[in-house]
């Protein structure tokens, strides 16, 4: 269970993220979905405890009961080790070119799991055959550029699962791969947190991905979770503005409406020293107050599980917004 | 409508590295017997993944490289059968934007310089009056002439490209993969400006990507291609609604979006 309460990460003056708190439960699937800078890779990364040496993190972070905040590195590699493990964009630069992939999955085994050379061998291949990967026997003795893309990712699936990790955290994993690849890969992805209880951090800037994947979404803007609930709620019953103005945003293939302009966002995303203090989609928000980029938005509870940290989340459970 | 650009038969083929001393490889055919119209004024979209020639298939349009068989007309000529004179005349009324407006803009150069480009390769002179009006058409301000291209944001990059690609005022704009690596709240800003610009100046658009969603936004025609075949072309809106082939099924699932579970519309 990864419990996150009020964590922000500063770096100098900037807040790369502010005030997050989430709960995930084993085997549950949360995706975090959100533009370049909206801080979903440096949530990532903190849950990895992986940030950058210049952040500041505060806030509380517990992993299966153990409290990590301000853990030192070697708990942390204890940690990645065993129970928290993550895969990335761009499976060629996580791959050793020089080393048999093969090699590189028993790596694990045999460091942290102890395991003999042989049983190590055996252990990657069932983690091959586990994550699809054909012809699995042959694949272990390759070397990662004959791979295709979409192998390179399941071999480092395979890499993540070695030591049974209970948390795995995919740092778009289907954004550098062909669509029928990336298909495949989401439902293994899927299919491997529900088999094995693990639960399973989606980060993705695509809707779409992350409806597929996740259960649960969490939508975030300049470091901030703006909007949170399952993912069939949240995407089909938007609250926040910005998670409106997102999936209006984007195209969507009906068929009949061809050519028709698309309704935009104004602006662009801010740098992160240049977000506004109070509500940081201020500026760029089509509903916006003048109270709203000076203070802060409380998260509101907006039914059932969901969430909201918007200043007019009343009216929009009035209705009075539509 | 006129036809502007006419795609007829058009074949590529690399060839391939011998594996063994005495034996050829068989080429690797990129792009395969293609057939495909643009009138003035409409846009064309080609979807495909990574390996479909849909790249091969824009830079033979620009006349980078030539096709071993087939040929393409724009309003008639036959670009390829052009002198190097002629077809620097006639560059002006074609031109190109790609996915990473970075690696396209030289970084030490003014923005004002880089808009000009096309102009000067066309032995034109760069007015000053006409690059900041194509500045204001895409949105950018008069003044930015005098900025640097690292000192704007990825949406706005895309921008001074698109004003690079229609500042010699042309009928046909090829655009590849331009709006990939844009985030979604600025790619409908670059995709709405295309089609203003569109509706604006009569172009005709050869609009290439992988995402199907894009795609489908603007296009009034679709070519969906794979290991340099065509899989299914036709209008945009017969393709959409009934996909006649399993892999434009496929780009079509990996698009929608689709919700599953409690509150799935």
């Amino acid at each position: 269970m990864i419990e996150v309460q009020d964590l922000s990460v500063r770096f100098g003056e900037a807040e790369a993220l502010r005030r997050i708190s989430l709960t995930l439960t084993p085997g549950e699937r949360l995706g975090l979905v959100g533009e370049s800078g909206s801080g979903k890779s440096m949530l990532g990364l903190a849950l990895m405890g992986m940030l950058p040496e210049q952040a500041a993190m505060s806030g509380r972070l517990t992993i299966d009961a153990h409290d990590l905040s301000g853990a030192a590195d070697r708990e942390w590699r204890e940690m990645r080790a065993r129970k928290v493990a993550m895969i990335f964009q761009e499976p060629m630069m996580a791959l050793n070119p020089l080393r048999r992939v093969g090699d590189t999955v028993m790596e694990p085994l045999r460091l942290h799991l102890g395991l003999s050379k042989s049983d190590a061998r055996r252990r990657a291949l069932e983690l091959f055959e586990e994550t699809g990967i054909q012809d699995p026997e042959e694949k272990l003795r390759q070397y990662p550029h004959e791979l295709s893309g979409g192998q390179r990712q399941r071999v480092l699936i395979a890499l993540a699962l070695a030591c049974d990790p209970g948390i795995l955290i995919a740092d778009e994993p289907t954004t550098a791969l062909d669509a029928h690849v990336a298909l495949r890969i989401t439902d293994l992805l899927t299919r491997l947190a529900r088999d094995r209880g693990m639960m399973l951090v989606f980060i993705s800037h695509d809707l779409a991905a992350v409806a597929r994947t996740a259960e649960t979404v969490a939508v975030m803007y300049g470091g901030e979770i703006v909007e949170m609930g399952p993912v069939g709620q949240v995407l089909s019953d938007p609250k926040h503005p910005y998670t409106k103005g997102l999936l209006h945003a984007r195209p969507t293939i009906t068929g009949g409406e061809l050519r028709k302009r698309l309704p935009m966002i104004p602006g662009n995303v801010p740098a992160l020293a240049d977000l506004p203090p109070g509500c940081r989609f201020s500026g760029r928000c089509a509903v916006e107050l003048p109270h709203c980029a000076g203070t802060r938005p409380a998260i509101h509870a907006v039914g059932g599980s969901r969430s909201c940290a918007c200043h007019r989340v009343p009216e929009v459970m009035d209705g009075a917004m539509e | 409508m006129s036809v502007l650009l006419d795609i007829r038969g058009v074949t590529r083929r690399y060839p391939r590295p011998r594996k063994r001393l005495f034996q050829e490889e068989a080429p690797l055919v990129a792009v395969d017997n293609v057939s495909v119209q643009i009138a003035q004024g409409r846009t064309l979209g080609i979807v495909g993944e990574s390996g479909s020639g849909k790249s091969t298939l824009a830079r033979m349009v620009m006349a980078f490289e030539a096709p071993d068989a087939g040929e393409v007309l724009f309003e008639g000529k036959n670009i390829h059968a052009l002198t190097r004179r002629e077809l620097q005349a006639l560059r002006p009324e074609f031109q190109m934007i790609f996915q990473d407006p970075f690696g396209s803009l030289d970084p030490r150069r003014s923005v004002g310089w880089s808009v000009a480009q096309p102009l000067r390769a066309a032995g034109r002179t760069a007015d000053p009056a006409l690059i900041a009006r194509t500045l204001e058409q895409v949105g950018l301000r008069a003044a930015d002439v005098d900025r640097f291209p690292h000192q704007f944001s990825g949406g706005q990059r895309q921008r001074i490209a698109i004003a690079r690609a229609i500042v010699t005022r042309p009928k046909l704009l090829v655009a590849d993969e331009a709006v990939s690596a844009l985030d979604v709240s600025v790619r409908a800003q670059i995709l709405n400006l295309l089609m203003d610009l569109q509706e604006e100046m009569g172009l005709g658009i050869l609009f290439i990507s992988h995402d199907l969603a894009v795609v489908s936004s603007l296009c009034d025609d679709l070519l969906v291609l794979r290991n340099g075949v065509v899989v299914e072309q036709g209008s945009a809106a017969g393709i959409l609604n009934a996909p006649g082939h399993e892999y434009t099924h496929t780009l079509l699932t990996a698009a929608r979006l689709e919700l599953q579970g409690e509150g799935a519309a």
